[in-house]
């Protein structure tokens, strides 16, 4: 694995500070995936432009069967488009994912339960082929950034729901991409651990800098979170509204009653509703 | 509703009412082993009485002697050459062939089970190790799978007993004797359910699981080592537990039509040679506590497996 190494030193010195200013982290245009299947084709995704610069929230939301998760997945090089044009880092996803440009968090924590939450957080940097040494100083590190310092040793199972989630989240972070990808990682939560990880992600994300693309069917969460809000439609999957959503670098959750936030929720309400009567 | 359908349930047990030393051993794992053992003896001495019952009488006609039912009765459990021997008789005979002879002698069932359960445990070793190899190359090449599977599964279509000889006598004609055609005969039974579970296992892990190391490029080597293979174990550890039973058949099967001169194959086939039922069915009783011991101690490697892996106490 002497490749290993080099690398993951290329995923990391990618995103050169100049060339970032101006070149997106992200590019789609008219993106289009279709899947063949018994019943006929479905459109996934239909003709979608999006630009996402670095530093970014934005956040995917919409109805189920909308495409969210499938653009997410594009993004990642986990399903490939069948029409369109993509950029990762200037670079095809496929590119992108060989050199490790992201870190993925899923629906699920999807630890390996033989492993111990430290060593479920190691298991890119084993692949990386990173030194003993410093795969167990990043692991304590990334633990200590999501609040589990302490529980390396736990198995997953010892762990609640937030938990699990939040060292899957340590565990995408451990080898420092600049673009996090989640896909509706706190769907399975209850509202008030949701809450509460809603805003450990918010300081997260002020502290790294990363580039978050986050999907999500609460309206709620898009807006406290996001800088931007995609407003996505399902039959054909397409984008039918792109919301500007700054509420500025501190935002405590009672934001959540003030006139601002609760505007921009009316707005994605709205964008969706439309979505939705056009399809009746 | 549930009560309405079985008012029976609402009845409170008899037992619960007042739980002593007995109430708890009862509602252990003791009580209904206990049950069970004792419903065999029961049983099985029925069953000796019954099937001795016309030979002994017969006997006594011949010798133109008078029994009464009650010497008919007790001679149906003390017959040398019974139709079916008596538990007790059974542990007379352990009791003679175990611990009163040494354990080195040819008359030691101790002998002859170590002889057995080495070839068993070679072929075990020698099958398992076969049976996750075609798992893995199943697994992982497609060709494998189409081309393989239909000879693994044909492969335990063919009656053991028909080929043991002709794999013996092939052996036996390049020098291999003793203790290896046995265990490859063994290994040919038992690498069929570790290959069917180990395929499985490796199958094993979720959409999610798969995604993941997908996102880090891992290696198809990477994804064996770090998520297949800890995946399969579970699955592994329960085929290996068919496997070293099965083994076991295979190694006393193979000394059957051997001549073997040793081992509790050779046993049994003395046994019945000699119309010795009482040696084929102690050496039956020492099979099957092998085949037990084996188990267990497949067991207990899982156990210590799983703990080790984080598993759930």
């Amino acid at each position: 694995m002497a490749g290993s190494a080099a690398r993951i030193d290329a995923a990391q010195a990618e995103p050169t500070r100049d060339a970032a200013a101006d070149a997106p982290v992200i590019d789609v245009r008219g993106l289009s995936l279709t899947f063949q299947t018994a019943d006929g084709p479905v459109y996934a995704l239909s003709d979608v432009d999006l630009q996402v610069a670095e530093g970014e929230f934005v956040s995917f939301i919409g109805p189920s069967g909308c495409g969210k998760t499938t653009l997410l997945r594009v993004i990642a090089d986990l399903e490939r488009a069948t029409g369109g044009h993509i950029t990762v880092n200037d670079m095809t996803p496929e590119e992108a994912r060989l050199k490790r440009a992201y870190g993925f968090v899923f629906q699920a924590p999807a630890l390996y339960p033989w492993r111990t939450v430290g060593r479920n957080v190691e298991l890119p940097l084993e692949i990386f082929g990173l030194s003993k040494q410093e795969r167990r100083a990043r692991v304590a590190q990334m633990l200590e950034l999501v609040n589990l310092g302490g529980f390396e040793k736990k198995y997953p199972w010892q762990l609640s729901g937030g938990m699990q989630q939040r060292a899957s989240i340590a565990r995408a972070l451990s080898f420092d991409p600049q673009l996090l990808l989640m896909d509706e990682p706190f769907g399975a939560l209850d509202e008030i651990v949701r809450d509460h990880l809603n805003e450990q992600l918010l300081q997260l994300w002020a502290k790294t800098k990363k580039t978050v693309v986050f999907v999500t069917h609460s309206i709620p969460e898009a807006v406290f979170l996001s800088t931007r809000i995609v407003v996505m439609s399902p039959r054909p999957g397409r984008i039918i509204d792109v919301i500007d959503c700054d509420l500025g670098p501190d935002r405590p959750l009672d934001i959540r009653e003030t006139p601002e936030f609760l505007r921009i929720a009316h707005r994605v309400r709205e964008g969706l509703r439309a979505g939705h009567s056009y399809d009746d | 509703m549930t009560s309405g359908t079985s008012p029976t349930t609402s009845v409170p047990l008899v037992g619960a009412a007042r739980p002593g030393l007995l109430g708890k051993l009862w509602r252990g794992n003791l009580g209904p082993v206990l049950a069970v053992v004792a419903a065999i003896l029961v049983i099985w001495y029925v069953a000796a009485v019954l099937m001795n019952w016309t030979g002994v009488s017969e006997r006594f006609g011949r010798m133109g002697q008078e029994a009464t039912a009650g010497t008919i009765f007790w001679q149906t459990m003390a017959e040398d050459r019974p139709m079916l021997p008596a538990p007790h008789q059974i542990l007379v005979e352990l009791d003679k062939t175990i611990l009163d002879v040494a354990p080195t002698s040819r008359r030691s069932l101790v002998h002859h089970a170590v002889e057995t359960i080495s070839a068993t445990l070679v072929g075990f070793l020698m099958g398992s190790a076969l049976g996750v190899l075609l798992a893995v190359g199943i697994v992982h090449l497609r060709t494998l799978q189409k081309s393989l599977m239909p000879w693994v599964i044909s492969s335990q279509t063919v009656p053991i007993l028909a080929i043991a000889p002709i794999i013996v006598v092939v052996l036996g004609s390049i020098g291999l004797r003793g203790l290896i055609p046995k265990a490859i005969i063994s290994a040919y039974l038992c690498f069929f359910p570790v290959t069917i579970g180990m395929v499985k296992g490796l199958e094993a892990p979720d959409r999610l699981q798969r995604d993941l190391m997908r996102t880090y490029s891992a290696s198809s080597w990477e994804i064996f080592w770090k998520l297949r293979l800890p995946a399969s174990l579970p699955y592994l550890f329960a085929s290996l537990k068919v496997a070293i039973a099965i083994s076991l058949v295979g190694a006393i099967v193979a000394e059957l039509p051997t001549g073997a001169q040793a081992g509790l194959g050779a046993r049994l086939l003395a046994g019945s040679y000699y119309g010795q039922t009482i040696q084929i069915w102690s050496a039956l009783v020492v099979a099957a506590a092998c085949a037990a011991l084996l188990v267990v101690a497949v067991g207990l490697v899982e156990k210590v497996v799983t703990k080790a892996m984080g598993g759930r106490p």
